[in-house]
């Protein structure tokens, strides 16, 4: 009987006799209590994190200098100023572009690494990774070093500047492709073998099965990777400030009214406009995410490429193109930072490293960021799984739960910029009891927990989702209370996930900009913001020097990241399924 | 119901009890009762609700309505970590990263139970399932027979008053299932103590449960002995679901009387509530039909067409369609002896009775499910 026939038959049986029996009064345990006081004081957090900066950036943009509510006049003037509108046709523009170029290169790039028998395979996923470990800044210097003025492959450009739409492109191309190529490759491995046995031995070409097998599976996985790159590159600031030029887009325009001219309103204004693409985009994406269910059942046979060696050489071939693309952008900024004068004195020197005398804060910019990454890691890794834990297995306050779940996903939508922007309206604002974390290191790290959220709680969710369903009730039929069984079972069960995510948290402490631009003080200066003020002060070689070193950082974190795993997959191997 | 031991109270006390999720009724107002130290086997098709009154009683998943009490307390709306139940899931849930010693000593541990305490309590209860020298390991390196004994000790560690199994054998191969069913009713046997256990396994049911509470979309059809199950179910559902049975159409004729097209049979069934000329079921098992020095004259005599049979190793099935009635075929066992003594075929004519004290009625009537796909 189907649940339906079984609805339908309770629905025809319910006049007849109401069930006996007096309601239930749910006696709500003592551990019930503490499982839900902890999801609302991290529900708390958010509201204290996200919901109101995002209110107080809303409000502002409604809001004239004085404080005066003026409805959409600031809307009507950004619309009617043709140097601001212009960016939002800017932006449309530069993320649609890059959008396609990035999204067909890591197709192909997924394609070759997995349906085709070339070699070096993991050499080549390690090499498409690289532009994870660097503030987006990086590759624009690189850029500038190989296509500037005096860069050595400007002719390439037959007279075109890199300044502008075709930098920025580039730049974004690049910094983008990794976050693209995973989506992909994702997508592409959950492939069942047995379908391209069905085409094959039905005498299918290869063609009609790419494009009846193979295309229809991975076709949310694109969509998704598109709409994810769209919102990236839409919402990235480190490209276009670096080789933007005169081209403006949204991103710099944020920048440029705060920073630059002073108009909060405006940048509050600018900032609501970036958020609409990037609330579309995530929508979509969530709507995507949500019908590609279970086209894997559990006998589908993994996929084995079978060698081809014209087809095979043709792959190893785009990847080298591709791959020696992304190795020298960091090759020309490792190369530009060693030389004393770029390019005109190659001469090796240490010198660029010197930051004490450049602007940026020194090397204790370089320690500030580290002291923030580490914090955002161990911080942000324990309230992002708690709460994700609490969410998945506290029993029954479902309007809670679901309202949780909800705010744990908006920092998806919400670009940095326009998250660092609301954090100067919301703490700065007078009478906030919350005003003495304004300038603080305690700001940074909330505001990069919060803007990293999301990708970390559906991390642990998936994980927590993985284990068996059954460890609290039994916990709780032999008398143990959850947060022993969490600490001793859940915890050890996943510290896989939880190592993913305090590496993913650390990385992208490392790199970010856009949301911490706005809340640096001196004393907490930053790497990856000192990378953007001396390539503004025109220290192209210390700002390549100071992108180095985060690089080197973030890669040392992922290599102690694979250390660590591979260590405790041994150890644990005798309980751990395979 | 007139169980043996209806003088005693009640251990566990079910009332009235109702669960609904959203519009949907899982269970509609369940009452029973289960006696100390017995084996009660909660046995229905998938969705019928017998999970659902499982975690009810647990306190999992709490009824909407009703009241559950144990051992004389009302605990209808306690959470689970205020009763008294070890449970053993199909999953069996056991905690990968701790060894056997470790899953089993969960409950003891966490009472401050003195650690040589603990230590010779885990040893006996894994020397009972006969896994004693296998403390060490972690639950991935077991069979899966193995984990499920082990998920059976950590419930009883704690010498809970109730122990709940809900599918413990399902997820283990027919030789192992077979095997440890006898394990569980033995040891269950020993400890004395309450126990239900969840499952959509009849034969499971009919060799390991004292009782047996058979339910269907949300309701509880029948509860009873084994041999009551099968030999007198109190309505086609359970005729159905428990073993093979034949469903006949019939017309009710005079007092105890029924027939099939033009035969009259005698049944020795009450026709309650049945009136005379009413459309009705008749039911007969395969192997409760008479087949040996049968002829016409034989009372509730049947003469039919052998149309099929059926090789099932120690017997044979055989179709046998009603001379009378085209329409009507039975079913019923022929053992391997009568088959060469009498030289059946199919094709052939045999004849065959309908014993007056086989015979069930029910004054409905039924599509059997097969007829129906």
């Amino acid at each position: 009987m189907t649940l339906s026939d079984a609805m339908a038959h309770a629905a025809e049986t319910t006049p007849d006799r109401m069930p006996a029996g007096a309601p239930v009064r749910l006696k709500v345990s003592t551990e019930d209590w503490i499982m839900r006081g902890v999801l609302v004081a991290i529900g708390l957090y958010f509201i204290v994190a996200i919901v109101l900066p995002l209110y107080a950036l809303l409000s502002k943009s409604f809001l004239d200098k004085d404080e005066n509510f003026v409805g959409l006049a600031n809307f009507t003037e950004f619309f009617n100023t043709p140097a601001l509108s212009q960016s939002v046709a800017n932006s449309l523009t530069i993320a649609s572009i890059s959008t396609l170029i990035v999204v067909t290169l890591a197709f192909i790039y997924a394609y070759a690494l997995t349906r085709s028998c070339m070699r070096f395979k993991s050499l080549f996923k390690g090499i498409a990774l690289i532009p994870i470990l660097m503030p987006s800044l990086l590759p624009a210097i690189s850029l500038i070093f190989m296509f500037g003025k005096q860069g050595f492959l400007t002719f390439l450009l037959f007279g075109n500047e890199i300044y502008g739409p075709i930098g920025i492109i580039m730049g974004e191309v690049i910094y983008i492709f990794p976050h693209v190529l995973m989506i992909i490759l994702i997508a592409m491995s959950m492939s069942d073998g047995r379908l391209y046995e069905a085409s094959e031995s039905l005498g299918a070409s290869k063609v009609r099965t790419f494009f009846t097998v193979t295309l229809p599976g991975i076709r949310y996985g694109l969509v998704s990777a598109g709409f994810v790159a769209f919102t990236l590159i839409i919402t990235d600031f480190g490209v276009p400030k670096v080789v933007g030029g005169k081209y403006n887009v949204l991103a710099t325009d944020v920048y440029k009214q705060v920073v630059g001219r002073q108009d909060f309103e405006m940048g509050a204004v600018v900032s609501m406009v970036l958020l609409v693409p990037a609330v579309i985009a995530f929508a979509a994406d969530r709507i995507i995410q949500r019908k590609q269910v279970a086209i894997l059942t559990s006998r589908a046979v993994p996929y084995a490429p079978q060698p081809s060696p014209r087809f095979d050489a043709i792959m190893t071939g785009f990847c080298m193109l591709v791959g020696s693309v992304i190795v020298s952008i960091l090759g020309v900024a490792v190369f530009a930072s060693l030389v004393k004068f770029w390019p005109y004195n190659l001469s090796l020197t240490l010198g660029n490293y010197d930051f004490s005398l450049r602007d940026g804060g020194g090397w204790d910019s370089y320690f500030n960021s580290i002291k923030l990454a580490s914090w955002t890691a161990v911080i942000g890794t324990c309230v992002i799984f708690t709460g994700a834990y609490l969410v998945e297995k506290t029993k029954g306050f479902v309007a809670g739960r679901m309202a949780f779940q909800f705010l744990a996903m908006m920092p998806m939508a919400v670009p940095g910029l326009s998250l660092g922007l609301a954090y100067i309206f919301f703490f700065n604002a007078p009478g906030n009891p919350l005003g003495f974390l304004y300038h603080t290191m305690p700001i940074l790290v909330i505001c990069t927990i919060t803007h990293f959220y999301t990708v970390s709680h559906l991390t642990a969710i998936t994980a927590l989702k993985q284990i068996d369903a059954e460890f609290e009730s039994v916990s709780a039929s032999l008398k143990v209370p959850f947060y022993k069984t969490f600490w001793r079972v859940t915890v050890p069960v996943c510290v896989p996930a939880i190592l993913e995510i305090s590496m993913y948290l650390f990385v992208n402490a490392m790199t970010t900009v856009s949301a911490v631009v706005f809340l640096y003080s001196p004393d907490t200066a930053l790497a990856s913001v000192a990378v953007l003020n001396m390539d503004d002060a025109g220290e192209q070689a210390s700002a390549a020097a100071m992108g180095v070193m985060i690089v080197i950082t973030a890669g040392g974190a992922r290599l102690l990241h694979a250390l660590l795993t591979r260590g405790l997959a041994r150890r644990t191997q005798a309980w751990r399924k395979h | 119901m007139g169980h043996p031991m209806s003088t005693k109270d009640a251990y566990l006390k079910v009332e009235n009890l109702t669960k609904m999720f959203g519009d949907f009724t899982a269970l509609r107002d369940i009452s029973l009762e289960v006696f100390e130290g017995e084996f009660v086997c909660f046995l229905g098709p998938s969705g019928c609700g017998k999970t659902t009154l499982l975690r009810a009683i647990a306190g999992l998943d709490i009824q909407t309505r009703g009241r559950v009490e144990q051992g004389g307390a009302d605990i209808s709306g306690l959470p689970p970590s205020e009763r008294d139940f070890g449970i053993v899931f199909q999953s069996y849930a056991l905690f990968p990263n701790l060894t056997v010693n470790q899953n089993v000593a969960y409950g003891l541990v966490n009472r401050k139970t003195p650690k040589a305490e603990t230590e010779a309590r885990v040893a006996e209860l894994l020397e009972s399932v006969g896994l004693a020298d296998q403390g060490s390991k972690y639950p991935a390196q077991l069979s899966g027979g193995q984990q499920q004994r082990v998920a059976l000790s950590r419930a009883l560690a704690t010498k809970p008053g109730l122990l709940l199994l809900d599918e413990p054998l399902s997820a283990l191969d027919a030789k192992v299932r077979v095997h440890l069913r006898h394990e569980i009713k033995q040891l269950q046997h020993k400890l004395g103590i309450t126990t239900i256990m969840v499952t959509h396994d009849q034969e499971e049911a009919l060799t390991m449960a004292d009782r047996i509470v058979v339910m269907n979309e949300g309701v509880i059809e029948q509860i009873g002995s084994p041999e009551d199950i099968y030999s007198r179910p109190a309505n086609p559902f359970v005729a159905d679901f428990i073993g093979t049975m034949n469903f006949l159409a019939g017309i009710a004729s005079d007092q105890a009387q029924v027939c099939i097209c033009d035969t009259e049979l005698a049944t020795n069934h009450g026709l309650n509530d049945i009136q005379k000329d009413d459309a009705i079921t008749i039911c007969i098992r395969p192997e409760d039909v008479a087949t040996r020095g049968v002829t016409a004259d034989t009372a509730n005599a049947v003469l039919t067409v052998v149309e099929s049979m059926e090789f099932l190793g120690s017997f044979y099935r055989a179709t046998l369609r009603v001379q009378d009635d085209a329409k009507t075929t039975i079913c019923a066992d022929f053992s391997i002896n009568l088959v060469r003594d009498l030289n059946i075929e199919e094709g052939g004519e045999f004849t065959i009775a309908l014993p007056a004290d086989h015979i069930r009625v029910y004054g409905e009537t039924f599509a059997h499910a097969d007829d129906v796909i």
